[in-house]
């Protein structure tokens, strides 16, 4: 089965075709798109193609950041000043993978992928949109709760304060090294004011059909220090609110088990 | 609807007519006729269909063959220089590291890329390397090992 491919100049064209056509597909480096043409997936009927430059877009200063949905794991690794954030794009798929997966595209993966969006949750990301409606900003917690349901939309960009220096951690536990598809990954937000957390950011990806926030254990963190006394009552509730399932990589029931140690060990700088 | 497309193939100019979709694995091979370039998995997770576009590693497979217009594409075709092997292939040879063959022209570009970007590599940057590439006879050991081999002949050479 062949497919159209349909390939704009400017965001806004492409958003528009892409709002259009019920089985138009944005293209961002294809690594999960490519494989459902190459199947034949009846979903996908028109490929829809932006070759803006502002989609790759990398503005990054000491404030704010914003990312553009085009950027590449590669591009990331390239851009010194995004170093807390190597550690994502590192773990994601082997060198050649990481040169085409798009941020944009890791918005949408379904669980087990999408490390790099639950990164950008614990960052407290808004979500940059391009519709048939014209632009608009969305929470990033909203856009992933919401992104399987309506139309279809382009995501421009990402955009987020700079996390507190040694502020943001993530680990993802896999059973394959140094490639491997997550059993679950953690990131976290950990801002501290005068030796005590305030305002922490927990999200939790392959805990879900998407990455979510981990609530119970933010809250039960607020005021407490990073030591084994202190992270007690986040670890107690680490499983809350979280819905794995089952696939190839783990049972639903292992990764609740495992989750409680991997939290503790993050929030306590053990490493995985 | 069928697409032109022209990029540049181990450095010589070549002109292909793709249907929508087409991944750059199935143009290459059907249409272009270069058939050092294997198909494993067609899904990105197999990485024997490694090629360099603009000197980066890629998934052929997974390549949307219409955003290669303009590119310079490399397949294990363009590794030997006339009569002599690349001293990837060389080492490969010397040191096991090819049982089935299988893996053998994606493991080949993707250590290219990385010797090409570093050619002195430690063990942990050629394991990472080929970490998208599998291998299921060989063994990543004796490939490592050619690998390392490759980069201390190509010091010798540069010394
Ligand atoms: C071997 C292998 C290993 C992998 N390992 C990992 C891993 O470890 N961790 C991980 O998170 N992922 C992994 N992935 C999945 C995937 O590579 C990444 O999630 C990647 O970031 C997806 O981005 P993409 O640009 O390739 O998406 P695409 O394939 O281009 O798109 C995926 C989906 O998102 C939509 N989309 C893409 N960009 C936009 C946009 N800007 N606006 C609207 N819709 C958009 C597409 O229409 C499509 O539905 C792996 C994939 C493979 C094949």
């Amino acid at each position: 089965m062949t497919v159209a491919v349909k390939t704009f100049g400017r965001i806004g064209e492409a958003a528009a075709a892409l709002s259009a056509e019920r089985g138009a597909r944005f293209f961002g480096g294809g690594t999960i798109l490519m494989r459902m043409v190459n199947e034949a997936d009846p979903d996908v009927a028109t490929i829809v193609r932006s070759t803006d430059p502002a989609l790759a877009r990398l503005a990054v200063s000491s404030g704010r950041i914003e990312l553009g949905a085009g950027a590449t794991m590669a591009a990331i690794l390239a851009e010194r000043d995004l170093a807390f954030l190597h550690p994502v794009a590192r773990t994601i798929g082997g060198p050649a993978i990481r040169e085409a997966a798009t941020i944009g595209g890791n918005l949408f993966a379904h669980s087990p992928y999408g490390d790099f969006a639950t990164a950008l949750l614990a960052l407290d990301a808004i979500v940059a949109i391009a519709g048939g409606f014209g632009q608009r900003e969305q929470p990033i917690e909203e856009f992933l709760a919401g992104r399987d349901r309506g139309g279809r939309q382009l995501v421009t960009g990402v955009s987020f304060r700079r996390p507190a220096a040694d502020s943001f951690r993530f680990v993802k536990v896999a059973r394959i090294r140094p490639k491997g598809v997550a059993v679950l990954s953690i990131a976290a937000q950990l801002p501290l004011a005068s030796g005590r957390i305030s305002g922490a950011r927990i999200a939790y990806g392959a805990m879900d059909r998407a990455p979510v926030r981990a609530k119970a254990a933010e809250r039960a963190l607020e005021g407490r220090t990073l030591d084994a006394a202190g992270v007690a009552p986040a670890v107690a509730v680490a499983a809350e609110g979280a819905a794995p399932v089952d696939d190839a990589i783990a049972s639903a029931w292992w990764r609740r088990e495992i989750l409680p140690v991997h939290l503790r060990r993050l929030l306590l700088g053990a490493g995985a | 609807m069928r697409t032109p497309v022209q990029f540049s193939l181990n450095g010589e100019e070549v002109a292909a007519f793709v249907e929508g979709g087409a991944n750059l694995l199935d143009a290459l091979r059907e249409t272009v006729g270069d058939l050092t370039v294997k198909g494993g998995c067609w899904q990105g997770t197999c990485g024997t269909c490694t090629v360099l576009i603009d000197g980066a590693p890629r998934l052929a497979c997974i390549t949307l063959a219409e955003t290669c217009a303009g590119r310079s594409i490399e397949t294990v075709a363009g590794l030997r220089r006339g009569p002599d092997l690349h001293p990837l292939q060389t080492a490969f040879i010397e040191h096991f590291a090819a049982q089935c063959g299988y893996c053998t022209p994606g493991m080949l570009m993707a250590a290219k890329a990385l010797l090409d970007r570093k050619p002195s590599p430690t063990r942990e940057e050629v394991v990472e390397a080929i970490g998208g590439n599998i291998c299921r006879c060989t063994g990543y050991e004796p490939i490592i090992e050619a690998i390392l081999a490759a980069s201390r002949a190509g010091d010798r050479r540069s010394a």
